[in-house]
């Protein structure tokens, strides 16, 4: 494959296993020299005038604070509960969206695609890495991986497993590639045993992986889902 | 020229697992976050836009090699270079952000809808075929779509064409489709069967009637 023109004869799987090892932890071997090239290319840009790094640490805080998955539960939950809300957000994902306040950048086109018994949706940016960052915030790393990338469309069955997720063979899984600025949102098959919780409880149920597609919302349980499987929300 | 990307993963075989990752793991690394932020605060300057950063991007001949930030912090440095921002005589940015000001430009973000140049040629419902044609620039119908015939699923109006804005030759909108595909049209007859379709999103110049 061309894409590997460059590797020099026998170095090939070497440099394949380097990159998976590497997509998993991201750990750069050479941790100290990218801290330095970013370092380096910060203060140039600042001293030519176009960063100015006090707007850096407001960028960083939005989106390890404020910016992430938590807002695509509020939508989700907001959607199982109000039947006209849930109307608004599959026929215009954007407007719906942007009135319980989540708009912006890697947002601006939104669509939202439902799960139901029948079809089961699963998004995906073969390309590089678009990804609904208003509502889901920054992409996590398998997103973004070569593998996940290069399987979510010939083997989405085999990708859901590794995920821990084993659909009926008589589901129908829908494939997004995200390839333009359209961004997708996957509005995950409400449990059931739900029908009491509010709409604040059921949204610490919905995990960031129910809403690109390689995972699915659990049953409430005494541990509540969200903590264990989806870690610290924002 | 020959323009290949290295970013065009579709259906490729592509060895190593795939590691889920919990919700509140953003970063691996303390550059990391840094790199994100110069990503999104280069924006407004007007250095570059999306398009360039991901032809720049995709271009890395050692892309397959490299995480995602130390792609983006590559295509920077590239970028930088190119557009002349480290020369000594640097273009005036469009605007610098600044702090006060960050939480309005990402809410209000950069929409690339426009209005078209006249009537959409296809209508939902249609049989399409992707050209085959592989360009020699930045495009973004993946390669595994290409000369495929397929349904018009959705239409999202005229957005900013990739192929051109890429190229610094304007945003020359054109109409924006969903397209599916049967998992037969794109891989043949695979076991076991996925039971699956698969929708990109082309723009006009992409598609010919089927």
């Amino acid at each position: 494959m061309s894409e590997h023109e460059h590797h020099p004869r026998g170095e090939h799987s070497h440099a394949e296993h380097a990159h998976a090892e590497h997509s998993h932890h991201e750990q750069p071997r050479d941790a100290k020299a990218l801290e330095l090239r970013v370092r380096a290319l910060e203060q140039q840009l600042t001293d030519k005038g176009y960063i100015d790094p006090a707007a850096l640490d407001v960028v960083i805080d939005a989106y390890q604070t404020k910016i992430g998955p938590r807002n695509g539960a509020r939508v989700v939950a907001r959607a199982w509960c109000d039947a006209e809300f849930r109307r608004w957000l599959l026929s215009d994902a954007t407007a719906a969206i942007a009135s319980l306040g989540f708009t912006g950048r890697q947002g601006e086109h939104m669509v939202a695609v439902e799960n139901t018994a029948q079809v089961h949706n699963l998004v995906v940016c073969t390309l590089c890495s678009c990804y609904p960052w208003a509502v889901l915030g920054l992409p996590p790393t398998w997103y973004k991986s070569a593998p996940y990338r290069a399987r979510a469309v010939k083997d989405p069955r085999g990708v859901l497993r590794e995920f821990g997720v084993e659909l009926p063979e008589t589901t129908q899984i829908r494939i997004w590639d995200s390839t333009a600025e359209i961004r997708y949102l996957v509005l995950p098959q409400r449990p059931a045993g739900t029908e009491y919780l509010s709409e604040l409880a059921l949204a610490s149920l919905i995990t960031r992986d129910s809403m690109i597609g390689t995972g699915l919302v659990g049953r409430a349980t005494s541990a509540t889902g969200a903590t264990g499987a989806a870690g610290s929300a924002p | 020229m020959s323009y290949h990307s290295n970013a065009d993963l579709g259906g490729q075989t592509v060895r190593g697992r795939i590691v889920p990752e919990p919700e509140g793991e953003l970063f691996h690394a303390p550059w990391e976050p840094r790199v994100m932020a110069l990503v999104v605060a280069m924006g407004p300057t007007g250095m570059s836009n999306i398009d360039m950063n991901r032809a720049a991007r995709e271009t890395l001949p050692n892309y397959r090699d490299l995480s995602y930030y130390e792609i983006w912090l590559a295509a920077l440095e590239k970028l930088a270079l190119e557009k002349g921002v480290l020369s000594d005589a640097p273009p005036a940015p469009k605007l610098v952000l600044r702090a006060n000001r960050v939480a309005p430009v990402i809410s209000k973000g950069s929409p690339c809808s426009r209005s078209p140049a006249g009537p959409a040629r296809y209508a939902l419902g249609d049989r399409v075929r992707t050209i085959a044609a592989k360009p020699a620039h930045h495009t973004r119908l993946p390669a595994y779509a290409r000369g495929k015939v397929g349904t018009v699923e959705r239409i999202h109006g005229a957005h900013v064409f990739p192929d051109t804005n890429a190229q610094g030759l304007g945003e020359s909108p054109q109409w924006l489709y969903t397209v599916a595909f049967e998992e037969k049209e794109l891989w043949g007859a695979q076991e076991p069967k996925q039971h699956s379709s698969i929708s990109v999103d082309a723009f006009e110049p992409y598609l010919e009637p089927a």
